[in-house]
């Protein structure tokens, strides 16, 4: 019986964040694990933080002025650009899942074409939707 | 054990209800200089992070309901995802069992809270 032991990541931490000569779509997925990181560790805080509201007004007020200030504003605006790029490429990703717009299967003639080819142009859309979220929250929280 | 396929299709469908309910809360608290919408901040000359908003918020059933709903789809989808991540390091079987089991008891403890959470607001809210 055939046996297999999987092909261990031997590159480790590197094998996350570096992709080599590899295309655009290869830095789409780090930046995805990334902000998806980022928002998993903000997320945790934000339960327990807004869980205040459920104690009484004083317990808000004082958890609100406690996440206030310069840095929380700008790390707050962090979350929304991560949150704004995992949720289109999440929805890009889902997509390919799926099986939509990743192209026919075509026979292996010379010259080569692979389908991260034909799926190069869902992934410069789904760009462009999430930097139009970024500008519009951009507008949102620092237009006044 | 639940398999990883179907571990994995529950983490897309949950990252389709985290996207349409984050999308709405995203809109509620972040976008509301640009796109105000009455309905998501009744006071709306104030913040929506001011008591006013909170309280009529917390008010409103379908807020609390979205809540917990988007609270389970949330941790599931973050947690699952951290795990897929730690795994690809490839541990020994009894640390993946012991991530696995660390990370379903920090997402079960989370979603009783922030679920507490939510009714004991609603609850608060409505004596306003």
């Amino acid at each position: 019986m055939l046996e297999t032991k999987g092909r261990p990541n031997r590159l480790g931490l590197w094998g996350w964040l570096g992709g080599g000569r590899w295309g655009m779509e290869r830095y789409l997925y780090t930046l995805h694990r990334v902000t998806g990181l980022g928002l998993l560790a903000y997320f945790l805080l934000h339960i327990v933080v807004t869980s205040s509201r459920a104690f009484s007004q004083g317990a808000w007020e004082e958890a609100m002025a406690r996440v206030s200030g310069e840095i929380f504003e700008v790390g707050e605006y962090l979350v929304f650009l991560a949150f704004a790029f995992h949720a289109v490429n999440g929805i890009r990703l889902l997509l390919i899942e799926l099986g939509i717009g990743v192209g026919q299967p075509i026979e292996p003639v010379y010259p080569y074409r692979t389908s991260v080819d034909v799926q190069r142009p869902l992934a410069i859309g789904a760009l462009a939707v999430a930097a139009v979220i970024a500008i519009l929250g951009t507008l949102s929280m620092w237009g006044e | 054990m639940m398999k990883d396929q179907k571990l994995w299709t529950w983490h897309l469908a949950a990252g389709v209800v985290i996207a349409v309910f984050l999308g709405l809360h995203m809109l509620t608290m972040h976008l509301d200089a640009l796109i105000p919408i009455r309905a998501l901040n009744v006071a709306s000359e104030q913040r929506a992070i001011d008591w006013a908003n909170v309280v009529a918020r917390g008010r409103s059933v379908f807020f609390a309901v979205t809540y917990v709903v988007l609270l389970g789809a949330a941790l599931f989808h973050g947690l699952y995802g951290l795990r897929n991540i730690l795994l690809e390091l490839n541990p020994a079987a009894g640390l993946k069992k012991l991530v696995g089991a660390v990370l379903l008891l920090a997402g079960l403890g989370l979603f009783v809270f922030g679920t507490w959470a939510a009714v004991a607001s609603h609850t608060l809210a409505k004596t306003f």
